[in-house]
């Protein structure tokens, strides 16, 4: 399958240990609110392996994990970072802050410098101060603190959308008025729909399942999230931060 | 202390046929306060007595969690049950990396078991001078299992060990036979009348030296316990409906033990027959 | 025929084994020697290989077949292979790929197996977790660049719960009501999913046969390195039993009406 025709001299097949699987992940900050959200299609090449395939995942009641790219080694960076977060967890006897999960997923990232997971992390939540972060990083564990971020096989169709519609880019405010830093968690879903039926529609390797997790900051009510279909609580307390997790079907085609 | 001719290398036996220093080991256990186990169908729990150095003192930690499903307390050296607690975490995390299951509990017992008797066996090693009551749940449901030194396991319907268990053992067995079928909250309170057994004199179980663990579906007392029953520990407030439900002993004067809980520090443990442990 | 577009067109290079017709042997070669040539030498290609397997949800558990052909490049070498094995009580595991990695794979498996046997105390491995176990052997092969060169179905039913995925040389895995590797992965899943999806908790073992078979049948039509001889796994919650060979019922008829190859273009 590889192309024929850079061959030059003996040579001989060899073994890759990457592959790409495609789908997209996305995650949008608030103000008290976090939103996490990834396809569920896996594929390789042209063939869709599975429809239901998770590509998020709730580490803690405050932190969830989105992961994309080769999905082999998504799924064992994702155990390695719960795995840390449990001796976390035996050590102190509370849940890691989110910021220092970030930390924690540069410095595994980055300690495999030379052998990367090939994968795009997003990691979503609260923070320490009740409010809504998404950090986002690269294979080798470059990571940054944002408002919003997409990556992932629709990266492309989705990231400038984001940006025109979360940083108002290439819009101006009516005279007198500003744009706002952050959306109303209503929007903000609404955003996340769109982004995946758009993405959906043009890139034939996302679709089949949308999965959306919701993390509210402590005390936060649930206003935004009321009259939601297939709303699934996931928090393990009820007098801290809350996540839900709301399921949707994207196109199969 | 007394001692023997052969008692300087755990590896030599006596003429008697004994291992002298396995013994002094579980004469160790027996220095540490004291912890409980029971079962019922549903649940299993731990109860067990902190100690304190003195009211300036912090109460010793004699619970630890392993897994979401598995939880010990201890007797004895706790620094070496902190190694041995560790082990039974890197056991518990590996079957998830490999297996993704939980351990099996008595396989998790039987793991330090076997750790804990090759130190009887080799040269220039000691054995652990620490015992757990380990509870857990798994596919065949509730455990109790007593591990000592010695490298032996067990599984019970209940079971206590450390300082005057002796005690406690006569309340259990004498009552055992009503825990299969018990809910959660007689199961705790016979417990704590176990566990009240081992106090000496003049002493009470409190809210600060009482920790409870349990695996197995809520009580009626407990808030935000996953629907899996996960093994949590309980201290410090939470634990003083269960503490109201005791019945106060005969010839105590009534009331007293309902009444107590909140204030009565500890006098200091000195003197006290019960050897403080080394931390 | 190459399902990406973008190599259509392009000179064919005859050292290039596209068609995988043959292992590649390694030559003599006077060109320059890079300084890791004489290094340790680990997988770069499978040598005996098996084709598809097929796997599928019923009603009562899950069905799953594979044919007894390995062949060595286009030679049908070895006709009468399984290449289905039973794992323990609850499972069956499926491999295509190099047969002689499959056999490497199936005696860790026995260990496995027999080890937890020992145990005696009604903790047997399930589907659930042999599928875990041969993800992390995968996974932890390839990450040493020395990967066991398969792609494996496990199929399984333990309390009341079926369950069945896949797993591949890379460690990749995923689940599905219908699976397919190989050649089979083009050909037969989509007729699996047409047959299947939606229709998991309805279906019965003789509709599951019936779709199994004409899935093993278009195979064997369409597959060059298949064989007419195959064997079909049923797990319920009674057990796992592998059937003996049976042979596929095929016609040619209609071979006599085909023009437009070879000599005859009349």
């Amino acid at each position: 399958m590889s192309s024929l025709n850079d061959v030059a001299g003996p040579q001989q097949r060899q073994f890759n240990p990457y592959t790409e699987n495609g789908g997209t992940i996305l995650a949008i900050a608030g103000t008290d609110f976090s939103v996490i959200a990834g396809d569920t299609r896996q594929s390789e090449g042209y063939n869709i392996q599975t429809r239901y395939a998770p590509k998020v995942f709730r580490l803690t009641d405050r932190a969830v994990l989105a992961v994309n790219g080769f999905a082999a080694d998504g799924n064992m960076f994702v155990k390695k970072v719960k795995q840390r977060l449990e001796w976390y967890r035996h050590a102190h006897a509370k849940d890691m802050p989110l910021h220092a999960i970030a930390r924690l997923i540069q410095t595994m990232l980055y300690a495999r410098r030379f052998f990367p997971y090939y994968v795009y992390n997003i990691l979503g939540g609260i923070e320490d101060d009740g409010s809504g972060a998404v950090y986002s990083f690269d294979p080798v564990g470059s990571y940054e603190r944002e408002t919003c971020r997409a990556a992932g096989a629709a990266q492309s169709l989705v990231q400038p959308f984001l940006d025109n519609q979360i940083y108002f880019k290439n819009q101006q405010p009516a005279p007198g008025t500003s744009f706002p830093a952050h959306l109303p968690l209503p929007i903000v879903l609404k955003l996340v729909i769109d982004s995946f039926t758009g993405a959906t529609e043009r890139h034939i390797e996302v679709g089949d399942g949308l999965e959306m997790y919701v993390v509210l900051a402590k005390g936060r009510d649930l206003s935004g999230l009321e009259g939601i279909v297939g709303l699934q609580e996931l928090s393990t307390k009820s007098d801290g931060e809350r996540i839900f997790v709301i399921r949707r079907e994207l196109k199969k085609d | 202390m007394f001692r023997n001719t052969y008692d300087s290398d755990n590896t030599v036996f006596s003429p008697q046929g004994r291992l002298h220093q396995v013994e002094y080991a579980l004469e160790a256990v027996k220095q540490g306060s004291a912890a409980v186990g029971l079962r019922s169908k549903t649940h299993s729990i731990l109860l067990a007595l902190k100690r304190s150095t003195g009211e300036l003192a912090s109460y010793q930690q004699k619970m630890f969690r392993i897994d979401d499903h598995v939880g010990i307390a201890i007797a004895g050296l706790t620094s070496d049950a902190r190694v041995l607690s560790n082990f039974m975490r890197q056991q518990a995390m590996s079957e998830r990396m490999v297996f993704n299951r939980p351990v099996p509990v008595n396989r998790l017992v039987s793991a330090i078991a076997d750790k804990a008797q090759w130190n009887t066996q080799e040269y220039g090693r000691r054995p652990y001078g620490v015992g757990f009551l380990v509870i857990g749940q798994d596919q065949l449901g509730p455990h109790l299992y007593e591990f000592s030194p010695s490298g032996n396991s067990y599984e019970y319907y209940a079971m206590s060990i450390g300082a005057r268990s002796q005690s406690a053992k006569t309340y259990l067995e004498k009552h055992y036979e009503s825990f299969m079928d018990s809910n959660l909250e007689d199961l705790i309170r016979h417990g704590l009348h176990a566990l009240r057994e081992t106090l000496q004199q003049d002493k009470e179980l409190t809210i600060n030296n009482t920790s409870i663990g349990i695996v197995g579906p809520a009580s009626e007392h407990e808030k935000n316990v996953p629907p899996g029953g996960d093994f949590r520990i309980l201290e410090g407030e939470v634990i003083e409906p269960f503490l109201k439900t005791m019945i106060p002993k005969e010839g105590a004067e009534s009331g007293t033990a309902a009444a107590a809980p909140a204030a009565d520090p500890q006098p200091p443990a000195a003197g006290d027959e019960d050897v403080q442990m080394g931390e | 025929m190459d399902h990406f577009p973008t190599n259509w067109g392009r000179p064919r290079n005859d050292a290039f084994d596209a068609y995988a017709t043959f292992p590649i042997h390694q030559r003599p070669s006077n060109g320059p020697k890079d300084a890791f040539s004489q290094g340790v030498q680990r997988t770069q290609q499978p040598i005996v290989t098996g084709t598809s397997v097929l796997a599928i949800k019923f009603k009562d558990g899950i069905m799953m077949a594979a044919d007894n052909l390995a062949s060595y490049g286009s030679l049908a070498r070895f006709k009468d292979v399984q290449r289905l094995q039973p794992v323990g009580e609850y499972t069956v595991i499926g491999a295509g790929g190099d047969m002689s990695d499959f056999q490497y794979i199936q005696s860790l498996l026995d260990d496995l197996v027999v080890e937890e046997f020992t145990n005696q105390d009604g903790h047997g491995l399930g589907p659930k977790e042999i599928h875990e176990y041969l993800s992390q052997v995968m996974y932890g092969r390839r990450t040493k660049i020395n990967p066991l060169w398969n792609s494996i179905l496990v199929g399984g039913v333990k309390d009341g719960q079926r369950f069945l995925a896949y797993v591949d040389l890379l460690g990749t895995t995923y689940s599905a009501s219908t699976l397919a590797t190989g050649y089979g992965a083009y050909i037969a899943q989509p007729l699996l999913r047409r047959a299947v999806e939606g229709r998991e908790d309805t279906l019965t073992q003789e509709e599951a046969t019936k779709i199994i078979e004409d899935c093993m049948r278009v195979l064997f039509y369409r597959d060059a390195r298949s064989l007419n001889k195959y064997q079909i796994a049923t797990i319920t919650a009674s057990g796992a039993s592998i059937s003996d060979s049976k042979a596929l019922e095929t016609s040619w008829g209609f071979a006599e009406g085909i023009r437009g190859y070879g000599a005859q273009t009349q």
